[in-house]
């Protein structure tokens, strides 16, 4: 880092502090919040220590101390998630309170950059509530030591508990801007924030149940499982912040004047989106143009979400040959039974190829495959893109596996890239290219384009989205499943020497 | 100074402001006049570089507006329409806030805080809660607030709409004076006989077009014709219309007085006196008609909806 920018950094911070420390003292001024948090630090802790002193009482006549002594660190999680739940309703107050207050203007109005702003008003949302949540831990601990439990907690399994709880008011603090930033009433943000708080007790309930089932629970390095989550949970915070940031600015926060829903305005501007063949959204004269050029310019501005999911996909398969290598992980299966078939297997193969299968197989095939894009699509919306790269990608692990397992043995080698290869030639494309654009229409909220509201971006992305879908991947993932129907079976029963 | 090229945001397919040029030099006040709806606020927005014009450029103080956003923001005082004040912050620590994000130094950000609310007669409520201050009040804050940094260029949304009479000629005193100074202004507000009083220039703003702009007189001859005079007269007129009809337009008439339209007021005013007098008329009164800014603002619409 060079000097300039660790100053700039250095400015940055300073400038947003000033927001933070006006927010914080605004916030120790509202008895709404002062009067939660008082409660939250002082009296529930050690509320929340007495219980688990009666509980593991209670459970050590029956002899279940294992459970008494995992309900200590599970309220000491509870402790310390109470108090920073209060930190979605401070955000949704700082953020969108304010814009309903009309005091944003003020401050849009100075010199402060957007993510000076940002930084600031995300630092005051979560100041009070996680202050109330560690000085909440701290009175449990410190009552637990001077209560009659002899249990001590492992100083990991603490360190886990304060970390995660930062983590969770963080995706909490950063959900709810990006929640906010959506709406332009208190009203509406505090419906829209159950997107937040459902996903977040899910995971406390999670959390919960590993904390009392887990194997390494006593582990000195902590809990995997929750570290495991932990991960998962400062992704989403990344992914939370970026977003954020690109959403929290004057253009955004200034010009969305009513949470009004226009569906001819949406449909109007995704159909002008699925027409174009340029940057200006020129309309497609005839289908010829559409697809000649309204689909390579919609290709071409895709090249790099295309080019990330091939890595991925590359990884994913390679991932899936590596494991097939480990000895834990071989099939007990004799592969050199598959390098031949005999002449009555070859009849029957053959007189149920002739069955009406390829009918039904096709609709399967093909149903199957929109299947599991829809859903990659779907998911990839609500995750930012990042589903779409664990969905699909999935199906490349198990083949690059199925793939280590045969090569392993040497054989079969023909057989695996007959069945795969005929129709695999246009599907493996399709998926690429469909995975990319659920990539595209899930990530473009995190850098929409230049002189693009978010919700501009979206709605046109959403538009090239179905251009792509209905006019390259629905109509090829049919002439996959056709092939993949026809011709792969009869390749298969070639390369077997059964035709 | 204020100067916008052909300025224009569209949202969404809405144009809000279209094709809009501005000039206003230092040391001088612009009233942008305008239904609600018309642009105005988005206006003052682009010029705050709070919005990005679509197209178009705007310069403030020398500083582009999309290139130079931060300096461009140091360099406006912004009086909102709605003030957004913090409601349980006290008058003084407010300004003190905004002091510190426009990075003025503690001593005299707490002195120019203390004088301008000195100046605006707010010394009393210093140390009281924002929640507790009357509407007029607020806006006077607000004010103090956009005046605070000392800014060359202010932008005040309808400075005095909520002040009893005192106190807006406190803020328009204020005005004069900071434009003597050669701060430049921008008014936008409904309150037509104030800006009549304060402009130099007005522009009428429409559906995001400016449909007119210019000096008041400029205006008026463009939009309600020449300046009209009444003169009165001691006794009947006995023909006295048709005798100064070769000099003046006369445009209406009554039994003691006349009205007549002139380009040239400073010149045909003192020779027709000298006329009326070699004729042995007695004059009572010779005054101009006044056009209001209202009469303009309304043939302006009028004209625009035609």
């Amino acid at each position: 880092m060079t000097a300039i920018s660790r100053s700039s950094w250095r400015d940055t911070l300073a400038n947003a502090l000033i927001i933070t420390r006006r927010e914080v003292r605004d916030s120790f001024r509202d008895w709404r919040i002062i009067a939660p948090i008082v409660v939250l630090t002082f009296l529930f802790p050690a509320l929340a220590q007495f219980v688990a002193a009666r509980f593991s009482a209670f459970l050590t006549g029956f002899g279940a101390e294992i459970i008494g002594d995992r309900t200590i660190p599970f309220l000491l999680m509870i402790v310390g998630f109470f108090p920073i739940s209060i930190s979605l309703v401070i955000a949704l107050e700082t953020f969108v309170g304010e814009k309903e207050r009309r005091s944003l203007e003020p401050l849009l109005s100075t010199p402060l950059t957007n993510t000076e702003l940002y930084i600031g008003k995300t630092l005051a949302a979560m100041i009070p509530p996680l202050v109330s949540s560690y000085g909440g831990m701290f009175v449990y601990l410190l009552s637990l030591l001077g209560g009659e439990l002899e249990w001590r907690p492992a100083p990991m399994l603490v360190v886990q508990i304060i970390l995660l709880t930062t983590v969770q008011a963080l995706v909490m603090v950063t959900g709810a801007v990006v929640v906010s930033s959506q709406t332009t009433s208190t009203r509406a943000a505090n419906l829209l924030a159950s997107f937040v708080i459902i996903p977040m007790a899910l995971v406390v309930q999670g959390e919960s149940v590993i904390m009392f089932l887990a194997p390494d629970a006593d582990s000195p390095y902590g809990i995997g499982a929750l570290w495991a989550i932990m991960v998962g949970m400062i992704v989403a915070v990344v992914l939370f912040l970026r977003v954020g940031n690109t959403i929290f600015n004057r253009e955004e926060l200034l010009g969305r004047a009513l949470d009004q829903i226009n569906l001819k305005n949406f449909f109007g501007k995704v159909w002008r989106a699925f027409r174009s063949i340029d940057r200006d959204g020129t309309p497609a004269p005839n289908l010829w143009v559409w697809y000649t050029r309204g689909m390579a310019f919609t290709l071409g501005r895709m090249r790099s979400a295309i080019g990330v999911t091939i890595m991925v996909f590359l990884i994913a398969f390679i991932g899936g040959l590596a494991i097939g290598q480990l000895p834990e992980w071989r099939l007990p299966f004799d592969f050199t039974i598959l390098g031949t078939i005999n002449p009555s297997q070859a009849t029957v193969f053959n007189e149920f190829l002739g069955s009406g299968f390829e009918a039904q197989a096709i609709g399967f095939i093909a149903a199957q495959n929109g299947r599991i894009l829809l859903a990659a699509l779907l998911l990839s919306v609500f995750s930012f893109g990042v589903m779409a790269l664990v969905l699909t990608p999935a199906v490349y692990v198990i083949l690059g596996y199925i793939a280590s397992q045969v090569a392993t043995t040497g054989t079969g080698l023909a057989l695996i890239s007959a069945a795969i290869l005929p129709h695999g030639v246009i599907e493996i494309p399709m998926i690429v290219i469909a995975t990319a654009a659920a990539l595209r229409l899930g990530a473009v909220v995190t850098r929409p384009p230049d002189q693009m509201t978010v919700g501009q971006a979206w709605t046109f992305t959403f538009g090239e989205t179905l251009k792509i879908l209905i006019g390259l991947i629905l109509p090829m993932l049919i002439f996959a499943a056709v092939l993949e129907s026809v011709l792969t079976p009869r390749v298969v029963l070639w390369v077997l020497g059964g035709s | 100074m204020i100067e916008a090229e052909a300025l224009r945001k569209e949202f969404d397919g809405f144009l809000a402001v279209d094709n809009l040029h501005l000039h206003v030099p230092a040391g001088s006040v612009l009233a942008l006049l305008g239904p609600n709806g018309a642009g105005k606020t988005t206006t003052v927005r682009m010029l705050t570089s709070i919005l990005a014009p679509t197209s178009g450029t705007a310069r403030i103080a020398g500083y582009d507006v999309i290139r130079d956003p931060a300096m461009v923001r140091s360099k406006v005082g912004v009086l909102t329409e709605q003030h957004g004040l913090y409601e349980r912050m006290k008058g003084l620590e407010y300004l003190d806030f905004f002091g510190e994000v426009y990075k003025i130094d503690k001593a005299t950000r707490r002195k120019r805080a203390l004088d301008l609310m000195d100046r605006f007669g707010l010394t009393f409520a210093l140390d009281k809660r924002l929640g507790e201050y009357s509407k007029g009040m607020k806006q006077k804050l607000a004010l103090v607030r956009a005046l605070l940094h000392n800014p060359p260029v202010l932008l005040l949304d309808e400075p005095t709409s909520a002040m009893d009479p005192l106190s807006a000629k406190q803020v328009r005193d204020a005005i004069v004076e900071l434009q003597r100074d050669e701060r430049t202004f921008m008014i936008t507000t409904h309150n037509l006989t104030e800006a009549q009083m304060l402009a130099d220039q007005i522009a009428v703003i429409r559906h995001g077009r400016i449909i007119a702009h210019g000096t008041m007189a400029e205006l008026a001859r463009q939009f309600v014709g020449e300046p009209v005079m009444e003169l009165k007269i001691n006794g009947g007129l006995n023909g006295l219309a048709a005798q100064l009809s070769d000099r003046v337009t006369i445009t209406d008439a009554g039994l003691n007085w006349l009205r007549y339209s002139t380009p040239d007021p400073e010149q045909t005013n003192p020779a027709l006196l000298r006329h009326l007098t070699a004729l042995g008329v007695e004059v009572v009164t010779l005054a101009p008609i006044t056009r209001t800014l209202e009469d303009i603002y309304l043939q302006v619409v009028k004209e625009d909806e035609g």
